[in-house]
């Protein structure tokens, strides 16, 4: 038996490494022995057992297996089950932990096997070597932003697909200053550090086409998504963001119902608001009356219409309802208790911190738990007499999950529209018999992606804003330039009510 | 329970580390908040249950007892007998662990410890940067890489 370990220090926070190394199929997008990966049998790559069949560069085919993985720890082990070379009995094992002393990481990649006698050696330096230290190495490079050999970063299939085909977003280096317009531009998926800000030139406007004049532009956790690549909405090169307001410049010229000047917001894809000026088609563009503020629009009218369709269409809330909302001091929370409360139903907020309880109080919800604090399901069970909650909104996902399960009542709906502290993994469906319960898991698109369906929505969300039902704070602002700063902000949970980017 | 953790990087290999700060008895040697120490009894500095009795250089005195050290696994525990900073069950673990890419060594401190609510704050800052990384900034600078 041979023990090999290898260990280094990546100048990046732990979250953003483990955030790589967690998923047990991003192998073949970081390390370059490795050009095709998959999971059995479809399994989630965080489901422990689930096996990883991938392909070298050279062509041999290898299987492995997940044999545990803790994000407490930031560890996973994993063995191999079918290789072309005499790795006998190898058994691995991947650990992070963070250097509180400059915000890096400390990895160590371990294993150990029985290999032949004669090609002990060569075995060694071939894991030592070549996988774990060319994977340190991979690894460094992509978080340190580095430039990157053809072919170590494979893109080819982004993890899920959750929405609609993705528009790739053509960034070309402008030609001449003026010309372009400033975006932020995401070369290659990551943490927050890959939003820069860049000088692109501006395709010449389709027949089809509007350009829009930004001026405000909302942040949202789907960004976040389309950044590090847990959506395909966004291929590197690309512009991230799917809402904003601002001032119709020129229009196409088979383009009818808008003209230059008007004032317009959207909430859609394809992704690329995070810049001054772009052109897109105006199927899904929303006119601004005078009494909608840009800020207000561009902050709120994603967050507004999903609101809308949360509380209508995914599941129709009713008077006497009891609503259990988690993440409500968050920008699509604030909405959902104000909207549920004006509807009659009995909100229930969880909140992270009594500052944010304070924010939700004023909002209307009729309890507020701080789920540090207190466990949510013993809180909603006591309010309610054991009965639990008829519909639950849970945008939080891996961290509350299997708990909203445990609160539903008789019959009720959980409503997953969000996974912020990660995937909520496999879930056994025959245990939902025991409540009867009702899992949903919508998407903005589904039901937004015809002028015909969202424009109901948009009238509602409007109509609900101007008779005072739903009050949208004044967002918080950052420059376009420091949409790092926002993302950082969005990801920590440092804040409350939206976030927006001034151009 | 509060707990602190700090970790750092120093730039030398894990061996070398380990030998300064094995010596139970060491501390006047490395840290620059320690004035003296003195292993109560006489025993042995890496007898397990020895207790080190050392000043600080503001002028405390502390009592430490070794629970566990191991030049296997590059780590020592100990708990603190009496102190002025007003914690109880107050146990702390020293570890090193190598870096091979580049040959340095990872370096972890942490402790759990039970107080007065209202102090808690302050001694997590006190013990986390006060204690344990300014330990680590010297040991740094010693290794000056």
């Amino acid at each position: 038996m041979v023990e090999v370990r290898r260990s280094t220090i990546i100048d990046a926070p732990i979250g953003d490494v483990w955030a790589i190394l967690r998923d047990f199929n991003s192998h073949h997008r970081w390390h370059p022995a490795i050009a095709f990966s998959e999971i059995e049998g479809g399994d989630p790559v965080d489901a422990v057992g689930s096996v990883r069949r991938f392909r070298l560069a050279d062509g041999a085919e290898l299987r492995e297996q997940l044999l545990a993985l803790s994000d407490k720890e930031s560890r996973l082990n994993y063995c191999l089950l079918e290789a072309p070379l005499p790795l006998m009995g190898y058994v691995a094992s991947i650990r992070l932990k963070p250097v509180t002393d400059g915000n890096a990481t400390f990895w160590e990649w371990r294993s150990s096997f029985n290999p032949p006698a004669h090609r002990r050696d060569e075995l060694v330096s071939l894991v030592a070597e070549g996988i774990y230290q060319a994977g340190f190495t991979a690894v460094r490079r992509m978080l340190g932003g580095k430039p990157t050999p053809a072919g170590t970063l494979s893109r080819e299939r982004p993890p899920v697909s959750p929405v609609v085909a993705p528009p790739r977003v053509e960034i070309i280096p402008a030609a001449t200053p003026g010309s372009g317009t400033k975006a932020v531009v995401v070369e290659r998926h990551g943490g927050p550090e890959v939003l820069q800000l860049r000088d692109v030139a501006l395709p010449s406007l389709a027949p089809d086409e509007v350009r829009i004049r930004h001026s405000v532009i909302g942040v949202n956790f789907i960004d976040v998504y389309c950044r590090t690549g847990y959506f395909d909405l966004l291929q590197p090169p690309g512009v991230p963001g799917m809402e904003a307001a601002g001032v119709i410049e020129a229009v196409g010229t088979g383009v009818s119902g808008f003209a230059p000047g008007d004032r317009v917001a959207y909430a859609c894809p394809p992704v690329g608001a995070y810049c001054e000026r772009r052109n897109m088609r105006p199927d899904l563009l929303v006119h601004l009356s005078d009494d909608i503020a840009d800020d207000i629009a561009a902050a709120s009218l994603l967050k507004g219409v999903t609101a809308s369709f949360l509380l209508h269409d995914v599941h129709a809330v009713r008077a006497g309802s009891v609503v259990l909302i988690h993440a409500a001091a968050g920008g699509i929370g604030q909405l959902l208790v104000q909207w549920a409360r004006h509807l009659g139903a009995t909100v229930i907020a969880t909140v992270s911190s009594d500052d944010k309880a304070r924010v939700v109080e004023r909002l209307g919800a009729h309890h507020v738990v701080v789920y540090s604090r207190e466990d949510f399901t013993d809180a909603v069970m006591r309010l309610t007499g054991g009965a639990g909650a008829d519909v639950i909104y849970d945008a939080v996902g891996k961290d509350t999950f299997a708990g909203s399960l445990a609160t539903l009542a008789v019959r009720g709906h959980l409503v997953s529209f969000g996974q912020a502290s990660g995937p909520v993994g496999s879930h056994d469906i025959g245990r939902m018999a025991s409540r009867s319960a009702t899992i949903s898991r919508p998407n903005y698109g589904h039901y937004t992606d015809t002028p015909e369906k969202l424009a109901p929505h948009v009238t509602r969300f409007f109509g609900a804003l101007r008779q005072g039902v739903l009050r949208v704070e004044a967002p918080t602002r950052y420059e376009l330039a420091r949409a790092a700063d926002a993302h950082r902000d969005l990801e920590a949970r440092r804040t409350t009510g939206a976030l927006v980017l001034m151009p | 329970m509060p707990k602190v953790y700090v970790s750092s990087v120093i730039g030398a290999p894990a061996a070398d580390v380990w030998a300064v700060v094995r010596n139970f008895n060491g501390l006047p040697s490395w840290t620059p908040f320690v004035a003296d120490s003195r292993i109560e009894q006489n025993a042995p500095a890496d007898q397990i249950g020895c207790i080190r009795n050392f000043s600080l250089k503001d002028g405390g005195r502390i009592r430490e007892k070794l629970l566990a050290l191991s030049d296997y696994d590059l780590s020592c525990s100990y708990a603190i007998l009496e102190s002025p900073m007003g914690v109880e069950n107050y146990v702390a673990t020293l570890s090193l662990t190598p870096v091979t890419d580049g040959n340095a060594t990872f370096a972890e401190w942490q402790a759990e410890f039970d107080c007065a609510p209202e102090r808690e704050k302050a001694l997590l800052q006190q013990i986390g940067s006060g204690v344990f990384q300014t330990a680590f900034t010297a040991l740094k600078q010693r290794f000056g890489r």
